[in-house]
């Protein structure tokens, strides 16, 4: 005899899914066609959901909350300008692999199509910029394709899934069951990488004379770090890491080379083109990496390690693929290699390259930088804070100057490069991780993109510290104005047009602080840390125009970094 | 060079615009497209032909496969396979000519399928190479109009039969793993 069971609404279907996926928090902004969502979610205790001030907000906070701990964030928006005003978050999602669901509300089934009130094509508009999406066209169907979504979103290469929710799906009833088991015979990750390859590099490796482990978020979402380390300390290799992979392995060992690519570290771009084996782990050749992709690394043997077939031969081709997940690889690789290389001769090398072109060193002149914040944030917090960066040079100076020790620590936004993304990320990343400082960095121009989400930390009492490096300039065009477009500064001086910041922030409730001087810097972080209940905000007034260097020019080759010190008009 | 591409997708909204999408988003070529159901009410076959070198027809596979609702695809470039495309050719008649593009027509074993004072329409159906060469013979007439329906293809041989039950089950199993 069939068992009946009790009909329910789309609300509440919507809610036992979530229950089911255990999800802890979602990020939203109520609306028309999801008030009935809303109503259900008056009532609901086993989750709890974040009003933040803007869609785009909601959708960053979600990544920022992802990124942090590894699980699905979720985002609940309505129909509309709701929906696309999700598509930044979404996008940016896309592009750093975040997994993300994105609920929006929809106007009823019979309504789509006819340009109705606040109906917005978010299928079509979203196709290209997430991982997959769905538009839920019967109550039917609902509680499936949630569990599709969040399998999808949370398993291979992770990303963002969208969910459309018609007005009428989520009002009618049917009975409620959850499906054990996903059933998507278009949709199979390979786990496990192929045996043979990874013997094959071990041999590579074992004979290689001059290897380097070219580390990517990859390993970062595998949770792979400690196959890594292991990997990497029995076999004495060196260590650098792309943007995202900053935090796969500690920064402050001596195995690390640090950051390579555009900004990265002169040595480790030396050793990245004197290569002789070169093994990327969950990284995908990005042009800010390889610089001119035909004289990158041309002297290697490439093994490329990666979950997702399309990463590999993409921009690079490579000798040795494993298509896999890299914790696995990565664990069967340091077993495979039963005598270990003898690196002596390439660690001087490495070395002599460190001496001989070091980071900027401060000129001490009295004038604040961003260095040196950034270097004494490091200290005090030791390098256990979860930083989540913003865009442009403050970003750059993050990644060269804070030492991370932990994965799942440097949240930032890599691929897409969206400003704004700092604020709202770093509330995420907060209701994500209790335990370690959550630090958001961003710059003056950044800051004033996603400024309305300081409420929503206020509101949470959220300890986040919001840090603004103003140097009054969108600082990293500025750089490329002065570099390459004939100091023609056009639209990027923002001295006469910038708010009071300390004042803004006080407005929305933080604690606020403004330092101007390079002494103040050690007392007032003191006194901003030890601020625990409620968001502070710190203003750091640096030099206006100063420069990010190492760099490679856009399009050049990563050995022709212009290593020029720093800016000699700022010196005067 | 040109490669043919079979796709299996899942007969569902939007399958055929995420393929469309994927393409113009990476910017790949594409020259033809065609998609209709097969044997299995709940799978499509979509025929794309396409063009670039190994790597990037290697990337255009690879990115097909990592859509959701891609089931199979078979690049059936250097294989055995059955390749047809359809076209309508409206051709202008002269009295004399009129004979002459009936001849063409046969040479061709195409149909004459509507004729009017003025203009004949040719139905051929063939290899695309077959009505690239009906068309320059024609284009001396005066082509009034041409619609081509773009090439579908199958391998030869039982290889091009799919078992959707079996693959499902993989999938599952796959998936237990992950
Ligand atoms: C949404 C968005 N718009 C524009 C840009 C282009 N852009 C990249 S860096 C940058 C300047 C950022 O200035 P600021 O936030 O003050 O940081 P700084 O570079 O000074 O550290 C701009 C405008 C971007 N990355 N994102």
């Amino acid at each position: 005899m069939k068992e009946h069971k009790q009909k329910m609404s789309g609300a509440e279907i919507f809610f036992e899914c979530l229950h089911k996926e255990k999800v802890e928090y979602i990020f939203g902004y109520p609306g028309g066609s999801v008030l009935k969502l809303y109503e259900k979610l008056y009532d609901v205790d086993f989750l709890e959901h974040i009003l933040t001030r803007h869609e785009q907000g909601a959708t960053h906070a979600a990544e920022g909350y992802a990124k942090a701990t590894g699980k699905v964030g979720v985002v609940l928006v309505t129909s509309g300008p709701g929906a696309t005003n999700t598509v930044t978050g979404i996008a940016d999602a896309y592009m750093d692999s975040i997994p993300i669901v994105v609920f929006t509300g929809q106007v009823p089934t019979r309504l789509i199509g006819n340009d109705a009130f606040q109906e917005a094509d978010i299928m079509g508009i979203t196709r290209p910029i997430t991982k997959h999406n769905f538009l839920v066209r019967d109550v039917k169907e609902l509680a499936e394709t949630i569990r599709k979504a969040f399998f999808i979103a949370s398993t291979g290469r992770p990303g963002p899934v969208l969910v459309d929710l018609p007005k009428d799906v989520i009002n009618s009833m049917c009975e409620f069951e959850y499906p054990e088991k996903v059933d998507l015979r278009g949709y199979k990750p390979t786990f496990m990488g192929h045996q043979n390859q990874i013997k094959k590099a071990a041999e590579m490796l074992k004979k290689a004379k001059r290897p380097l482990l070219y580390v990517g978020g990859g390993v970062i979402m595998s949770g792979g770090t400690r196959e890594l380390a292991l990997l990497a300390k029995e076999n004495n290799l060196p260590v650098t890491m792309t943007l995202q992979g900053l935090g796969a392995f500690p920064g402050t060992d001596d195995l690390s080379l640090g950051m390579l690519g555009m900004h990265g570290t002169y040595w480790a771009n030396q050793a990245v083109n004197s290569c002789d084996l070169l093994i990327a782990l969950g990284a995908r050749f990005d042009d800010r990496v390889t610089g001119k992709v035909e004289s990158f690394s041309t002297k290697s043997y490439k093994i490329h390690v990666d979950v997702d077939p399309t990463a590999i031969d993409k921009n690079v081709l490579v000798d040795l693929p494993i298509v896999g997940d890299v914790k696995h690889v990565l664990a069967e690789l340091a077993s495979e290699m039963d005598e270990h290389p003898d690196l002596s001769e390439w660690w001087k090398q490495i070395e002599k390259w460190k001496k001989e072109c070091p980071f900027d060193l401060d000129p001490n002149d009295g004038m604040l930088r961003t260095q040196f914040v950034i270097e004494k944030i490091s200290e005090k917090t030791k390098g256990h804070a979860v930083v989540v960066s913003d865009v442009g040079q403050h970003q750059m100076w993050i990644a060269q100057h804070y030492k991370f020790v932990h994965p799942r620590s440097h949240l930032t936004s890599g691929g897409l490069g969206t400003m704004g993304f700092s604020v709202p990320a770093s509330i995420g990343a907060a209701f994500g991780v209790k335990d370690r400082p959550i630090i958001s960095i961003s710059g003056d121009g950044g800051f004033q993109m996603n400024i309305q989400e300081l409420i929503t930390a206020v509101a949470n009492k959220l300890p986040i510290k919001f840090i603004v490096i103003n140097n009054s300039f969108l600082g990293m065009v500025r750089q490329w104005q002065e570099l390459f477009h004939a100091e023609k500064y056009s639209f990027t001086d923002l001295s006469k047009s910038n708010p009071d910041f300390r004042k803004v922030a006080e407005a929305f409730g933080l604690a606020a602080f403004s330092v101007e001087h390079p002494k103040e810097v050690d007392s007032v972080l003191d006194e901003a840390f030890a601020i625990n209940d409620r968001p502070v905000f710190i203003e750091f007034k640096v030099v206006k125009e100063d420069m990010v260097f190492p760099m490679v020019p856009a399009g050049a080759s990563i050995g022709e970094m212009m290593t020029k010190r720093l800016n000699p008009k700022t010196m005067v | 060079m040109k490669h043919t591409i079979s796709v299996l997708v899942e007969n569902r909204f939007g399958a055929f615009n995420r393929v469309a999408t994927m393409f113009s988003g990476r910017g790949f070529n594409i020259h033809s497209i065609s998609i209709g159901e097969t044997e299995e009410p709940e799978i499509s076959r979509m025929t794309l032909v396409t063009s670039g070198d190994d790597q990037i027809i290697e990337q255009v596979v690879k990115q097909l496969n990592r859509l959701i609702d891609t089931i199979k695809v078979i690049d059936l470039t250097g294989q055995p396979r059955i390749e047809r495309e359809l076209a309508l050719i409206t051709v202008f008649y002269q009295k004399g000519t009129r004979t002459e593009l009936t001849n063409i027509c046969d040479i061709f074993r195409g149909n004459i399928v509507d004729i009017n004072n003025r203009t004949l329409t040719l139905e051929i159906t063939g290899p695309p190479d077959k009505i690239d060469a009906v068309i320059n013979v024609v284009s001396q007439y005066g082509i009034k109009e041409i619609a081509r329906s773009g090439t579908v293809a199958l391998k030869r041989g039982e290889q091009s039969k799919i078992q959707p039950i079996r693959l499902g089950r993989t999938t599952t199993k796959e998936k237990e793993k992950v």
